[in-house]
């Protein structure tokens, strides 16, 4: 029998929910019900995918009550893409915590299982969300579950930053309900689609806008707002770092590109999405010098996300000007997600077997390691060359798209931005692989036998590898995003 | 006195409380007082839901902004819970109520 499309929609949410409850009263077999519950929701986002692709943006309406007092779900193009993005990234991490959190560390994988499948549910609650009120609600499940999970290692500067990333994380939910309470005084429905469709430019809305957009920078982390990422993302346990840095902060950003595509589009000729794109400048140059400086290639990748998040903002403008290809546009910048979620996770990763083989991650320690763990450097370098965006990774593809945008905008300064970040990428990727690649005798090195638990090492290398082969699949991603995805036009239209 | 109806004066009392919770959120380094800031924010943001259901006050209120503030209360609670197991950790282990980089 083949399911409705729509009963996928409620599956993606409930089945990781139902991981996690397991996982949580059956601590003992956390690690087995927590990898069949990774693998059947991955087959049960694949299933949405396919349901969409076939049939069109589909639309659940959850226990039948309808707008505007109850909760719909909504599947469409840019939803599925990334609750697929998060299905994959998702299920490498998933084998590589089995690996992970061994015998010795009992204490931690009871929590790590029933808060990650917490995560996961509330991730794609998320992305599946049609109101802006049910997005609060799902942005805040999904901070509460990401602050638990950084304070999983307990150790003093994990647990303080676990409490940094728990204030600005609150503060900019509160800002972005704010904004909500606002846009209900003003417009009084909650549906996405009812908002975008009276939604003008008064100064309530712009108010309820500048409040969501400052509340969700505060969470994606974006330049100047970033000083809790590095700290956080870099504490946090290997899978933890991972999730965080190509997951978590996507989830915030999903939300503020549907937004202003959206309910904010009237506001798209006023100066505000200059001011994102600048900002975004200023994340891609302060994040890449700050990761060239870093002593430790956990904190080197760290900031590289503050670097590479740079880049999501940057053509905000031409996404909101009418006269760009806007769907281009967007296409660029979706393409540019899900290509960093692929390199950052398996840079993380691989940073995490490099900490549990050599006991730190400085760089100092990593010479000549090439030799010793040769999957585990080589998901880094190709992970590296995916954020660097050398041809025919996917990160080259999506820099590609964004430049060519940029190009045909006439934006001359982003094309040199762009191509800047490339090379200051280059340069502290290098600072991770030279010295890995470097030929020195046995004694010198500072581990003679590292050893790397093969779900842990294939891991990192299974989405690594998919960092690069994406870059040949691009084309039926975009179709994807093309289902149904809404862009409203601004202005007078 | 400026002639302020009911709806428009509790959206302002909602603005300021907003504002001293995030001052207060900003100001203060102690975990307690941030906590405390933060939900002097949501009841800030609670009150303008609740001024936005009173409307122009003609006719019966909208239910719709009771339920999400209900919603939005017990959000409030879990993350207050959580984070104040979280600044009882930090004390534990660093012996102090503050987090290091806000100390002089």
């Amino acid at each position: 029998m083949i399911l409705e499309s729509e009963i996928w929609l409620a599956l993606v949410v409930l089945l990781p929910l139902a991981g996690a409850i397991l996982t949580f009263m059956a601590p003992r077999y956390a690690p087995q019900i927590g990898t069949v519950s990774g693998v059947i929701v991955f087959g049960a986002v694949v299933a949405l995918t396919l349901a969409v692709v076939e049939s069109d943006a589909t639309r659940l309406t959850v226990g039948g009550w309808g707008a505007p007092l109850g909760i719909d779900l909504v599947a469409d193009g840019l939803s599925t893409l990334m609750l697929l993005m998060t299905a994959v990234v998702g299920l490498a991490i998933t084998a590589y915590a089995v690996g992970y959190f061994g015998e010795s560390s009992a204490h931690k994988r009871a929590y790590f299982w029933p808060l990650w499948l917490f995560l996961w549910a509330s991730m794609n609650a998320l992305f599946l969300s049609g109101d802006v009120f049910n997005l609060y609600v799902t942005l805040e499940l999904l901070s509460l579950a990401a602050v638990a999970l950084t304070a999983l290692v307990g150790q003093p500067a994990a647990v303080q930053a676990a409490m940094r990333y728990m204030l600005v994380g609150l503060a900019g939910s509160l800002m972005y309900l704010m904004g909500v309470a606002f846009l209900y005084a003003e417009i009084g429905v909650l549906d996405i689609m009812a908002l975008a469709s009276v939604s003008e430019a008064t100064p309530p809305v712009f108010v309820s806008a500048a409040l969501i957009t400052a509340g969700l920078m505060m969470k994606t982390a974006l330049f100047p707002l970033h000083f809790w990422l590095p700290p956080a993302h870099a504490n946090a346990a290997a899978p933890v770092s991972a999730l965080l840095s190509a997951l978590v902060v996507k989830g915030s950003f999903y939300i503020l590109l549907r937004l202003w595509l959206t309910v904010f589009a009237p506001l798209g000729d006023t100066f505000a999405p200059y001011v994102l794109s600048a900002l975004g400048i200023g994340a891609i140059i302060w994040g890449s010098i700050q990761a060239l400086r870093q002593p430790s290639i956990k904190l080197l990748v760290a900031y590289s996300t503050v670097a590479q998040l740079g880049y999501l903002f940057l053509l905000i403008p031409l996404l909101m000007d009418d006269g760009a290809d806007r769907q281009a546009v967007l296409s660029g910048i979706v393409y540019f997600m899900i290509a960093h979620a692929m390199a950052k996770s398996a840079a993380f990763l691989s940073a995490g077997n490099i900490l549990h083989a050599l006991g730190n991650d400085r760089i100092t320690s990593i010479i000549g390691m090439s030799r010793k763990m040769p999957l585990t450097i080589t998901a880094f370098a190709l992970a590296g060359i995916s954020l660097v965006a050398l041809p025919p990774s996917a990160g080259f593809i999506a820099k590609w798209l964004l430049l060519n945008e940029a190009i045909d905008g006439g934006q001359w300064l982003l094309v040199v931005v762009i191509i800047a970040g490339g090379l200051l990428a280059a340069g502290y990727v290098m600072r991770v692989v030279g010295p890995a690649f470097r030929q020195v005798a046995d004694d010198q090195l500072a581990v003679a036998n590292p050893v790397v638990p093969a779900s842990m090492a294939w891991s990192a290398l299974g989405l690594a590898i998919l960092a690069i082969v994406l870059g040949f699949t691009g084309v039926y991603l975009l179709d994807v995003l093309d289902i149904g995805v809404v862009i409203l036009t601004g202005g007078e239209a | 006195m400026i002639d302020l109806d009911t709806g428009t004066f509790y959206m302002l009392v909602g603005t300021v409380l907003f504002g001293i919770g995030f001052y207060g959120l900003i100001a203060y380094p102690h975990l307690l007082r941030k906590i405390l800031a933060m939900n002097i924010m949501g009841i800030g943001v609670f009150m303008i839901f609740i001024a936005a259901a009173y409307g122009s006050g003609e006719g019966d209120p909208d239910p719709v902004p009771h339920a999400l503030v209900i919603t939005g209360i017990v959000v409030a609670v879990c993350a207050t819970g959580l984070a104040l197991s979280l600044a009882v950790q930090v004390q534990a282990l660093t012996g102090s109520p503050k987090l290091d980089a806000d100390k002089e």
